[in-house]
């Protein structure tokens, strides 16, 4: 029943995506100041954007949870937390390849923004062992709907005390890029930003498909496996 | 009084008495700082601190003596049927969040009011930056324990306790720490306490307090549900 849908979407990622990377090597100039890598910018600043986006959506997800008691919406907030963790690792890994070609170091910790990322990443990690560690279904559900919703506030409270941490006097190099950003690249920033935003739900949407189409396997095994036994009240359908 | 405010005091009463008779997190927390003191000396090599190294040594050893009581918050409550108890008393289950932050307020209070001391003893130089230093602990004590005392409310009910309290609260307050830290940095320098930001840092522990305080009074409802 989720998978309604998923191979439109899935059609449309694809051709975004190939649609905004041919704009930022075709058609957006080459940086001034650094070149080619450069490029790089375009991957890991919508990357980086579309996580955080995500952890919140995953927050909101977790209220309607703890809110309407419906366990899909927890399976929706688990999804997307899934999602945004596996995108925070490529923004890790492309921000340490940009700083290295740019700042000549693997990790810079003069820059808030990717400090502030590391350690929402970290918080975030965390959610798999707490939610594991947890045996009772509903107990679990509830509590990783709490776990999400008290890490969606921390979010901007990190952002703002990791940057008020650095002393005033350092340039803010991605303000001051995005401030006099061209009109060329900022539309291939934008379509990228589009892009990679339609990657994480097509992703979301197919986790979630793949999750609900075996929980229904297993109920039908275990419907054929034991015919007559219990009622067919636990073939409802529910994704987790 | 109010039936919530009577709760309230009955449940932070009956949480300091027990503490007060069994001595079970108090003792071992400021024993725990004491010797963390120690290890800095020797790891660092120093034998006087000040600015951002005293700081960040003070700061590295409440948080993980904190950790110890944390850890310890819940455990009566799970293992003598304590969370049944409120479950079934005709009380606001917040009122429960609001009593343990107190008590574990207290509970930090009393471990800096010995830590605190001792590491003026071994480290500094002058005592002169330990009055504006108590505004500082205030502050991040009330949100060390708004956020402890949710992740230890969940944690006790899970099969890795002692795990999960370290490793969801620390980052959960690195925005705490980094202010905390940037407050006391300049109040412990090298020649004399100064105030630079020092407003400013107050103000983010005040809303870092603000936030989490608001944020475990809304959702610890649904951590008592059963």
């Amino acid at each position: 029943m989720y998978g309604k849908g998923l191979k439109p979407l899935s059609i449309a990622t694809v051709a975004m995506l190939a649609v905004s990377l041919s704009l930022v090597f075709f058609y957006a100039p080459l940086d001034a100041d650094q070149g080619f890598i450069q490029k790089i910018f375009y991957v890991h600043v919508p990357l980086a954007i579309v996580a955080l986006v995500g952890f919140i959506i995953g927050g909101i997800f977790a209220i309607a949870h703890l809110r309407t008691n419906n366990r899909k919406w927890d399976a929706y907030s688990y999804v997307s937390i899934h999602i945004s963790v596996i995108f925070g690792v490529a923004v890790l890994i492309t921000g340490a390849i940009w700083a290295k070609a740019s700042w000549g170091h693997w990790w810079v910790w003069d820059e808030p923004t990717l400090v502030s990322f590391l350690i929402v990443f970290l918080l975030y990690a965390t959610y798999y062992p707490f939610r594991y560690a947890i045996e009772d279904r509903d107990r679990q559900a509830r509590y990783a709907s709490v776990f999400a919703v008290t890490a969606g506030a921390f979010v901007p409270l990190n952002f703002m005390a990791v940057r008020m941490a650095q002393s005033l006097v350092h340039p803010r190099t991605f303000a001051t890029a995005e401030g006099g950003m061209p009109g060329e690249m900022m539309l291939a920033f934008l379509c990228m930003l589009v892009a990679i935003g339609l990657l994480w739900t097509t992703l979301v949407k197919f986790e979630l498909t793949a999750k609900s189409a075996s929980g229904q396997v297993k109920r039908l095994r275990r419907a054929l496996d034991a015919p007559v036994a219990g009622g067919s009240s636990r073939i409802a359908p529910e994704v987790s | 009084m109010t039936p919530s405010r009577a709760a309230f005091a009955a449940i932070l009463a009956r949480d300091l008495r027990s503490e007060l008779r069994t001595l079970q997190s108090l003792p071992a927390m400021a024993l725990f700082s004491v010797t963390t003191f120690v290890i800095f000396r020797f790891g660092l090599d120093r034998t006087s601190l000040s600015g951002s190294l005293a700081a960040g040594v003070l700061w590295a050893t409440l948080l993980f003596a904190a950790v110890l009581g944390i850890n310890r918050l819940f455990v009566a409550e799970r293992e003598e049927g304590g969370f049944d108890a409120i479950r079934l008393a005709p009380i606001d289950r917040s009122v429960l969040f609001g009593a343990k932050v107190a008590a574990l307020v207290i509970y930090l209070a009393a471990l800096e009011l010995v830590a605190v001391p001792i590491f003026a003893v071994f480290f500094l130089d002058g005592a002169g930056g330990l009055g504006p230093l108590v505004a500082v602990l205030l502050l991040a004590d009330l949100g060390l324990a708004a956020t402890g005392t949710l992740i230890s409310s969940m944690a006790v009910n899970s099969r890795a306790r002692d795990l999960l309290v370290p490793l969801v609260l620390l980052p959960l307050v690195v925005p705490l720490m980094i202010a905390a830290t940037g407050a006391t940095e300049p109040l412990l320098a090298l020649g004399g306490p100064s105030y630079h930001r020092f407003g400013t840092w107050l103000m983010v522990l005040g809303l870092y307090d603000l936030i989490f305080g608001l944020v475990g009074y809304a959702v610890f409802d649904f951590l008592l549900e059963d």
